[in-house]
């Protein structure tokens, strides 16, 4: 491996801007690696070299000509194919999507590029977003780098998978259920799911427009913060966006410190169901957090228990309808246009062939949950429960500055082993599902290997709406307290892509 | 509850999805697990609970009356499946709607 | 295709006389914002197909809406003109279902939330005053217009459609009505009268046209008959493209006899919607026997609306004076009789034009008279509306202002209308280009009042006996001799002069 692609996002800017190392450099060093690596994790749906190259020395450019550029110029980032980039495809990883090419820039596409940052394609997802192991792609499923029977989880598997195979410094994601953190934990990469309304939806596909939040994905937490401050912050073009200032979220990582402050342990995510490896290394983490001065409480929140049932009603009333507009009339795929059949033939003929089997479902489910005569007892319910989330949180809050519980109740499965059994798939974001319901912010750090199987666990951390920089907080001393005890980052220890976890020690 | 074939049709009505007998058949069962894993909801919450329908608490975004450029009628079609006079063209439709 | 047409029809009198009425009215008010409810397009009418869209109202992957305040402001200034109250809070909600005008195969509509709700209006019909009671104001949006190509040009049978998006999001009030009773046999009069106010009140506003005929105000209208001294309320029909205020009437006569034949002949209404026909009757459409199942929700991608109350009322202090108030106080400025000013109201658009042309400079009777009388006739004449049928409020004061100056006769005037109409240019150009200017020039006139004089000694002799009478014939032989384009008053004049 180059002593490039392994450096943190921080260093590389860093390089570039004191002229050290070039962003064209750098970013040809990921092509390399993508070239090298994608054909077997498959985290990519689409690579955009000659563009990137070109980004890459306009920057180096404007470093030569002593411009003043933000703190992450020149330095390369993968987006997940949910958000819309002129002049690349933009699938959503649906046939329904193949080859349409958006023509206008997502709001957290623009500001990576106002940023100066160079985008080197788009990354693998489940269908519209909807799974947790990335295997409902329409284009085939990304593998998990450390392990490649294995899946990388989902929806933003790409993301994650390209984060740890080190073909991208930095990736973008989008949260609805789980989307960035628990693909971050199975993966052994941080992943972060700001409050909802922290970061611009404009132009970010949807999946279910109440519980969607894009976000960043990275290998280590102060990069995470970074790229949070360069995507983030009020955008007049979604109406649900907050119009307040972001915390000082690079601030908080950097000064990694959670003396005194009251860290709850959610009594309902755990125990029944979470794998003795998750657990172990949840507990370890507790220790060190203990350790590091935070006050450990144990908090009850009595209705996450219903929170799989109110978010998949929620999550799937919303997205059967933002779904309804791929129906072969305007962009996208039409199938059985032959001149003779009718507009509504046409439009069901073209989302039979143009949805996978899970977005079926989920549509399905969704208008059968806002259907009449059953949407009091489904989705109105689910809503109320929305608010029993909701409030069980405040009052978590009011004894505690943030709450933590694992990510995952397990790590990583083997491609295939949930695909028939969509409820065991649901419960992949058990953990992660609440704090989507209630719209604060989450984030996953990695944790270690579970001793059963060596592979990634998360840890999840949750904190007000608007309190972000407390994840960071809280992630920036984990990690360093774990980084000293490993002496290296968890993905250091990661085998070179191609060979199964626990099985060879790489020398690199 | 045990939903049928049949209102798996229907749904797939609504939701404009051609389905085979077969995909009815096996999603019909699927869909039923799924949904019966949630009617326990209601039963967990007090009437007077409000719902909340969005996650942030934010009321009255609005946007100043002020005409922005559009996009050419040129881009705004490269993406569809079939154009005639500069208009989005789509196959015969049967019914007219409110 | 051709359409046939075999309803019975009952007598409207004998209907009247077996049934009573209930009506309801929904009508759909385009606003006149600069931009579309959710994006930056114009709403400007015309345009390259498609030329005024967007990401946002063409609902690509991605794009989300932003409300349009002016919009807003708007459908409070109706609600609180409608005397409804206005909702402390409210929330816009998906109305799915799959149509390809629809962008996003939802329309964003509101459903149990409405922005304006329990208001009233009283109208007037004969001198009776009938109360419609209004449920509620909502906002929502336009879609797309489809053109259906091959076949007849109708839906049916069209070989496929095209779809332009340049109506897609244009921000649409709803006016819903609760049922209308007790009109007795002037139901379809109150409709129209009912619309005819809507129409005035949101130009009195300025935030609608509220062209019919343009489709800036659309109606859908609801009926349904119960045999007298019944309770129980009948199957209602509804019907649709009703693009005039004349259709609404005509199409309530239509529905109301054919539903009264269907009852009277033991059989059952059907719950339909129905499509007006210019050609006078309603034609069946779908069934609504099965209703759809829309799936409202709240929209997630709309935060809700909470107007304040110093708001509510900072927007109450703009309304402008209500219709029948205004129509007083003008009536009396005026000093119009009664009779005057139902003709003027019963001309549609008359009052707003007359108020305009004597804002201009012209006496309300002058004005009154060239838009009543002789400008309806030829806006009637070409079907036009009163305001598009070719003469402005200021070309009408000028010329009344040649009128009072002596330089015109309103015989001459009726000529300078033609020209004008015919696109002759202002009043003074079609006066010089046609040289319709009355004669002044005292010795042409002198010249003609001579010749008439010695053409007719005997009613000459008669003036010089002091029968100043008799003058009338010479002056029309004079003015005949001169085209007409002579003062009567100065050609009496000189009459006198000489023969006194
Ligand atoms: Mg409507
Ligand atoms: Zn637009």
């Amino acid at each position: 491996m180059s002593s490039t692609i392994n450096q943190s996002a921080a260093e590389l800017a860093r390089r570039i801007a004191a002229r050290e190392q070039s962003s064209e450099e750098i970013t040809r060093a990921h092509l390399d690696r993508i070239e090298q690596v994608d054909a077997d994790v498959h985290a990519f749906l689409a690579v955009d070299a000659e563009r990137a190259l070109k980004q890459a020395r306009a920057v180096d450019a404007k470093v030569a000509a002593g411009e003043k550029l933000g703190p992450l110029a020149g330095v390369p980032i993968a987006v997940k194919d949910t958000y819309c980039y002129q002049g690349l495809p933009t699938t959503a990883a649906s046939r329904i999507l193949e080859g349409w090419l958006p023509p206008y820039d997502s709001t957290v596409v623009s500001r990576l590029l106002a940023a100066d940052m160079i985008i080197l394609g788009k990354t693998n997802l489940d269908e519209f977003a909807m799974g947790s192991s990335t295997e409902s792609s329409a284009f085939g499923p990304t593998r998990n780098p450390w392990d490649l029977e294995r899946i990388p989880g989902g929806s933003g598997g790409g993301s994650a998978a390209c984060l740890a195979a080190f073909e991208a410094p930095l990736a973008l994601g989008s949260d609805t259920g789980g989307s960035i953190r628990q693909p971050a934990a199975v993966t052994g990469t941080v992943g972060i799911k700001p409050t909802y309304g922290g970061v611009s939806r404009f132009g970010l596909i949807a999946l279910a427009s109440s519980l969607d939040q894009p976000g960043p994905c990275a290998r280590n937490v102060l990069d995470a913060a970074l790229l949070h401050e360069v995507i983030g912050g009020f955008d007049p073009a979604d109406s649900t966006s907050i119009n307040e200032p972001l915390p000082d979220l690079v601030g908080a990582a950097r000064k990694a410190d959670i003396k005194g402050l009251r860290i709850g342990v959610v009594h309902e995510l755990g125990g029944e169901g979470y794998a003795p490896g998750v657990e172990q290394r949840f507990a370890e983490a507790i220790e060190i957090l203990s350790g590091l001065g935070a006050e450990i409480i144990e908090v009850g929140c009595p209705h996450f228990e219903y929170s799989l049932a109110a978010y998949y009603l929620i999550m799937t009333a919303e997205a059967s309808s933002n779904l309804s507009r791929y129906d072969g009339m305007r962009y996208g795929l039409r199938v059985g246009d032959d001149g003779s059949a009718t507009t509504e033939e046409v439009m069901r003929l073209t989302r039979a062939a143009g949805l996978g089997d899970e977005a079926k479902r989920r549509i399905m489910l969704g208008t059968y949950a806002l259907s009449a005569g059953y949407y009091d007892a489904f989705y109105g319910s689910a809503q109320k429960m929305r608010t029993l989330i909701a409030r069980d949180f405040a009052s978590a809050f009011e004894k505690c500055d943030l709450l933590i519980s694992p990510t995952t109740p397990t790590t990583a499965f083997k491609l295939g082993e949930r695909l028939s059994d969509p409820m065991a798939m649901y419960k992949c974001d058990l953990c992660t599902m609440p704090a989507s319901l209630a719209g604060i912010s989450a984030a996953s750090l990695p944790i270690g290997l579970s001793p059963a199987d060596g592979l990634p666990v998360g840890l999840q951390v949750m904190a007000p709406a608007m309190a972000d920089e407390r994840c960071y907080l809280l992630g920036g001393a984990l990690e360093a307290a774990l980084n000293d005890r490993w002496g290296a980052s968890l993905l250091d220890r990661i085998p070179e892509v191609g060979r199964p976890a626990g099985s060879q020690e790489t020398s690199r | 509850m045990a939903l049928t074939p049949q209102d798996v049709a229907r749904l797939a009505d609504l939701a404009r999805i051609e389905l085979s007998d077969q995909e009815l058949a096996r999603l019909a069962p699927q869909m039923d697990e799924i949904l019966e894993s949630m009617t326990n909801l209601a039963q967990a919450i007090d009437d007077d609970v409000p719902p909340m329908s969005h996650a942030a608490p934010l009321v009255n975004v609005f946007r100043d009356d002020q005409v922005r450029p559009s996009f050419s009628s040129a881009t705004v079609l490269a993406g569809a499946p079939a154009v005639e006079d500069g208009q989005f063209r789509v196959p015969r439709i049967l019914d007219e709607e409110a | 295709m051709s359409v046939y047409v075999n309803d019975d029809l009952m007598d409207y009198d004998e209907a009247m006389a077996r049934f009573d009425v209930v009506i309801g009215l929904e009508v759909h008010v385009e606003l006149n914002t600069a931009s579309k409810m959710w994006c930056g397009c114009t709403t400007e009418f015309g345009g390259e197909p498609n030329s005024h869209t967007c990401p946002i109202c063409l609902g690509l992957p991605g794009s989300l809406p932003v409300v349009n305040a002016k919009a807003i402001e708007s459908a409070i200034r109706i609600g609180l003109s409608l005397g409804c109250e206005i909702a402390q809070w409210c929330r816009f909600a998906r109305k799915n279902y799959f149509y390809p005008d629809m962008p996003r195969d939802y329309q964003v509509s509101q459903s149990d939330e409405p922005l304006c709700f329990d208001g009233e209006v009283t109208v007037e019909v004969d001198g009776e005053e009938h109360l419609i009671p209004v449920e509620r104001v909502h906002m929502e949006e336009d879609a797309g217009k489809t053109t259906h190509i091959g076949g007849s040009g109708r839906i049916h049978g069209a070989g496929y459609s095209l779809v332009d998006y340049n109506r897609s999001g244009v921000p649409l009030m709803e006016i819903v009505t609760r049922p209308i009773y007790g009109t007795g046999t002037k139901g379809p009069e109150v409709a129209r009268t009912y619309l005819a106010y809507l129409r005035e009140m949101m130009r009195a506003l300025g935030v609608s046209e509220a062209r019919m005929e343009r489709g800036n105000m659309r109606c859908d209208a609801n009926v349904s008959l119960m045999p007298k001294g019944s309770t129980e309320l009948g199957t209602r029909t509804e019907t649709k493209n009703v693009n005039s205020l004349k259709s609404v009437e005509a199409a309530l006569r239509y529905e109301i006899r054919r539903q009264a034949a269907v009852l009277a002949a033991g059989g059952r209404v059907r719950q339909e919607t129905r499509m007006w026909n210019e050609g006078g009757f309603t034609t069946a459409g779908r069934s609504k026997e099965h209703a759809e199942d829309y799936r409202y929700f709240p929209e997630p991608d709309l935060v809700p609306v909470a107007p304040s109350r110093e708001w509510v009322e900072e927007l109450r202090a703009t309304l402008p004076e209500p219709p029948a108030a205004r129509r007083a106080r003008l009536q009396a400025a005026w000093g119009f009789t009664e009779l005057e000013m139902r003709d003027i109201n019963g001309v549609e658009g008359a009052l707003e034009l007359i108020a305009e042309t004597i804002e201009a400079g012209a006496p309300a009777s002058a004005a009154r008279k060239w838009w009543v009388s002789d400008l309806a006739r030829r806006a009637n004449e070409a079907g036009v509306a009163l305001d598009e049928v070719g003469m402005s409020p200021g070309q009408v004061a000028a010329l009344q202002a040649l009128v009072d100056s002596g330089a015109l006769t309103d015989k001459l005037a009726r000529q300078v209308i033609d020209g004008v109409l015919a696109g002759e240019g202002e009043p003074a150009d079609v006066v010089a280009a046609r040289g319709l200017a009355v004669v002044s020039d005292d010795s042409a006139l002198s010249a003609a009042v001579d010749v008439a004089i010695e053409a007719n000694p005997g009613i000459a002799q008669k003036i010089r006996d002091g029968k100043v009478q008799a003058a009338g014939a010479l002056i029309g032989a004079v003015m005949k001799a001169m085209a007409g384009q002579a003062d009567a008053a100065r050609v009496r004049e000189l009459i006198l002069e000489k023969l006194g």
